[in-house]
């Protein structure tokens, strides 16, 4: 077990002691606390590692339509109380926000009574010890294949709690586990694998040193190729970063309501081809279960795109307040999942008669948001593909890509979904995806 | 910090603890650090936060290896089990190195030090802090087609505590201050927006006066002006063109393309799973040529007032300025104790942790373009047929940072020696060395600022830190451009 948990009942005491004390007219306390521990390495070696124990507290009071929030890392009553004090008088200096109508009342959507597990007690209890077996094991894959290996195993362990004057009550404890390598190849290869689970347990170690070891011996000795419009097959790690951006940019509903999203004026139309589904579903098993938002409020599955068409939106409690809704849990994380297919990787190349297989997108940022364009670069294995087969890794290149449009030319789509950070994402193949320029490696 | 609580006893214990347990080196951080930020969003206060974090963390060599471990509980009993714990995580470590930790040396250093304020801002009223703040957002308001605004205050105040098995014991005291205001002008499907006066704002190691001497409130009629304008104006023509860049987006691309590339954690690979590497590798010191004659760029951590300065770094090292580019050949890195002793110099005094409960990593100071000769006007005057961008929209470059992408919030023609028509979407592309050898003028110190860059982000976990880059607008030939669509 995490010596750090400190229970249900002692958290949920101090919240309570927290909201007695407070003279506002509504009061809302969050309150988290655990472990974290981070080992990384690179050139092979261990070269960073850490473990630290955490406490954040939030307090946010609010006074007719005057709202202040206050944070500390804090973890006693008397802490809690002091903190309370402190947004009171700094709500006392606040301005009137007259689109607030109300913190978020207990929803009448209640959580599924058996919530899929949100923590793995051996994740908890992951020693450094332990963090450093299973580097090693990815260390001893690169020497095999004589790459060297880069790369960080991160654990986390944390309880979270919120309660407010009008009766959220929420608490629920999560750990996560990621394991992520870059492989470097003697030939100026490199390659990119990664596992993330709620149970460090069901993280293969030496699966994820051999996927990245495998791709960077396969791209050694890149060619350079025209920067042009090219099919394109993308791994899960590529979808999921375009699904992220592509949810960022268009569902938060407070963007929506100010006109700040692609999808204004399109809700309930076909945005992008009927072959595509995006939903955010924080209770899915697959995903890092989240039970509850930094609100407290129960998670609900959204379904953004159901088949191609403008479904939904993720409404936090102020949000959906203004529009006289419920919130949908979405005040924090999101957990977006795309709908898997029926094609293999393999099925993707196989039809592809002069494309790319892309490993990974680097350091992507929004290029024109009501266009939902987005630029980047490949990174970490790309390759390419002539008639059906891959034939030569090619240097890295930069995008300037509509994610509307790439969404809109997706011919096939992977039938597994990996987990790549918080998004569920399977492979996919894009029809054309518009290279501007490369680089030197 | 804490009453009667004895900082010195505390260190000593933590460090003698560690020692016990087998450490070689060990260091402890005691970092307290409050921050206020002030939103406001279409003319409503959004956000009013407070907040306060204290805690401290250990850095230990066993074994040969680091280990780390931080805790928010500052009793002496708590400090020696986390300095066991460190201990234990190095040796965790050690089962995975390929050679024993070896640092450059330092000379022990002692004193207490505190940057200069005139204003502390967490002594100003919230009301003055929201007054000013409403004002500005007001007048942005009264342009037709501004329907966002958002105007912003943070500040921060650390105090920190460093001491080493080495002998150091350094006490340091902060103030970090800064502002920025931003409309949104929207019509049907087109969205463009200015900031002021920069994206995010301005920050310094200052007090309240910064905020006041940033204006904001007389530059927010002329920003809500523009950003209306651009709704209707041409996107940025496609081809190679002369760019004038503003400080502003100068400062933007002197830290993607030259302060995160000279960070020798990079170069030697450390960050090669995350941020990635360096193209400016060792054999290149000395002899590449990165940019034209005219480019000299320094990492300095002394500027007084300076987001980026600091009197002594996270491990003890004093503040320093580092030669980086002279007359256009690459001369130097950001370096700590662990990377110098790899190519056998001395630190340059860059390792900064973000708050306690993170290690220390190699970060940008303040990495300065130096100024040159010209004034603005004369550079404008002097160009025939160009574009002058300003403020940083949207960024992206490779993970060896040479292939870079970014785009401007808004850009003008430069025909026959004067500014022209006004022109939105601009996006530019480059490879890094092309880019600076291609650098003609560079404007001079009357138009040379320091600009402060609160969110520069690396490592794992994530870590944020406070940076500076004082620099001039200045020419490039022939850069390729196209709009962003």
């Amino acid at each position: 077990m995490n010596s750090h948990w400190m229970g249900e009942d002692r958290i949920r005491a101090m919240l309570e002691t927290a909201l007695a004390v407070s003279p506002a007219d509504q009061t809302e306390v969050g309150f988290s606390v655990g472990s974290w521990a981070l080992t990384r390495f690179a050139n092979s070696y261990i070269h960073q590692n850490m473990a630290g124990y955490k406490v954040n507290a939030r307090v946010r009071v609010v006074f007719g339509k005057k709202v202040a929030t206050t944070y500390a890392s804090v973890g006693s009553d008397d802490d809690l109380k002091s903190l309370v004090h402190r947004a009171v008088e700094m709500a006392k200096h606040q301005d009137d926000n007259p689109d607030f109508v109300s913190l978020p009342e207990p929803s009448d959507i209640q959580s599924a009574p058996q919530l899929p597990k949100s923590y793995s007690d051996a994740t908890a209890a992951c020693s450094a010890q332990q963090r450093a077996h299973l580097v090693r094991a990815v260390i001893s894959e690169s020497d095999r294949l004589s790459t060297s290996a880069a790369g960080s195993l991160a654990t986390w362990a944390f309880e979270h709690a919120v309660a407010n004057s009008l009766g959220i009550r929420s608490y629920y404890r999560t750990t996560a586990a990621r394991l992520i390598t870059v492989a470097t190849g003697p030939d100026g290869g490199f390659g990119y694998a990664s596992a993330t689970s709620i149970d460090i347990e069901g993280i293969d170690a030496s699966a994820v040193g051999r996927e990245a070891s495998e791709t960077a011996l396969a791209s050694s000795n890149p060619i350079e190729i025209e920067p042009d419009e090219y099919e394109c097959v993308l791994s899960p790690y590529a979808t999921a970063a375009i699904i992220e951006h592509f949810v960022h940019m268009g569902f938060w509903a407070r963007a929506f309501q100010e006109g700040r999203s692609f999808i204004c004026g399109r809700m309930g139309e076909g945005i992008v081809a009927q072959n595509i589904s995006i939903w955010d579903d924080a209770l899915d098993p697959q995903t890092l279960v989240t039970p509850y938002d930094a609100e407290g409020v129960s998670k609900q599955r959204v379904n953004m795109v159901d088949n191609g068409v403008a479904k939904g939106l993720l409404y936090d409690s102020y949000a959906a307040h203004r529009e006289g809704r419920k919130s949908t849990g979405h005040s924090g994380s999101i957990n977006p999942i795309m709908n898997p297919g029926d094609a293999t990787l393999n099925d993707m190349i196989a039809s592809t008669e002069r494309g790319l297989l892309v490993t990974r997108f680097h350091y992507t940022n929004v290029a024109h948001l009501m266009s939902a364009s987005i630029t980047g670069m490949t990174r970490d294995g790309t390759f390419l593909i002539e008639d059906g087969k891959i034939t030569r890794p090619v240097k890295n290149m930069r995008f300037t890509q509509s994610l509307i449009e790439a969404l809109s030319n997706v011919e096939m789509i992977g039938r597994e979904l990996k987990l790549v950070d918080s998004t569920l994402a399977p492979a996919i193949k894009v029809r054309k995806w518009r290279f501007v320029s490369s680089t030197e490696f | 910090m804490i009453e009667g609580f004895d900082i010195g006893k505390f260190c000593d214990a933590v460090l003698e603890a560690a020692r016990l347990a087998g450490a070689e080196y060990a260091d402890v951080r005691i970092v307290h650090r409050e921050s206020e930020s002030v939103d406001l969003r279409i003319g409503k206060v959004e956000s009013l936060c407070q907040s306060s974090t204290i805690g401290f963390g250990v850095r230990v060599i066993a074994a040969g290896a680091w280990g780390f471990a931080a805790s928010p509980k500052l009793t002496v009993e708590e400090g020696k089990s986390i300095a066991q714990e460190a201990v234990r995580i190095a040796r965790a470590s050690a089962s995975a190195k390929r050679r024993n930790v070896r640092l450059a040396p330092v000379e022990p250093a002692e004193g207490s030090f505190s940057n200069d304020w005139e204003i502390d801002p967490f002594e100003v009223p919230l009301e003055e802090k929201i007054d000013l703040l409403r004002d500005a957002d007001r007048l942005m308001r009264q342009a037709e087609k501004v329907k966002v605004t958002d105007c912003n205050m943070d500040f921060w105040k650390t105090y920190q505590v460093l001491a080493s098995t080495d002998g150091s014991y350094i006490e340091q005291t902060k103030i970090e201050s800064g502002a920025g205001i931003a409309a949104t002008a929207i019509d049907g499907n087109e969205v463009q927006k200015r900031s002021y006066p920069a994206l995010g704002g301005d920050f310094a190691a200052a007090g309240y006066e910064f905020v006041e001497s940033l204006k904001v409130i007389e530059h927010a009629e002329e920003i809500a002006r523009q950003a209306v304008q651009l709704l209707d104006a041409p996107p940025c023509p496609s081809g190679e063109f002369t760019l004038v860049l503003e400080g502003s987006m100068l400062a933007l691309q002197v830290h993607e393309s030259c302060g995160h590339p000279i960070e020798l954690d990079r170069v030697l690979g450390m960050e090669s799973s995350f941020a990635g590497t360096s193209f400016l590798t060792t054999d290149k010191l000395g002899s590449f040529r990165y940019g034209s004659e005219i480019v000299n760029i320094t990492a300095d951590a002394t500027i007084p007032g300076a987001l980026g300065s600091f009197f002594y770094d996270d491990e003890g090292v004093p503040a320093q300025c580092v030669e980086i580019v002279k007359n256009g050949v690459f001369s130097g890195y950001l370096s700590s104790r662990e990377t110098a002793a790899e190519l056998g110099i001395s630190s340059g005094g860059a390792m900064r942790a973000d708050g306690w409960d993170r290690i220390p990593l190699i970060r940008m100071t303040n990495i300065n373009l130096l100024p040159g000769d010209w004034n603005l006007d004369e550079l404008i005057a002097d160009t025939i047929d160009g574009i002058y961008a300003a403020t940083v929209k949207c960024w992206s470059i490779d993970d060896k940072r040479l292939n870079f992408q970014f785009g401007t919030e808004v850009a003008w023609e430069i025909k026959d020696g004067a500014l022209g028509r006004m022109f939105r979407n601009l996006t530019y592309n480059d490879m890094t060395p092309r880019f600076w050898n291609s650098c003609d003028a560079i404007c001079g110190e009357d138009e040379w600022h320091v600009w402060g860059v609160p969110n520069c982000g690396k490592g794992e976990p994530m870590q944020i830190a406070h940076v500076g880059h004082g620099v001039a607008p200045a020419r490039f030939r022939g850069v390729r451009m196209e709009a962003a669509k």
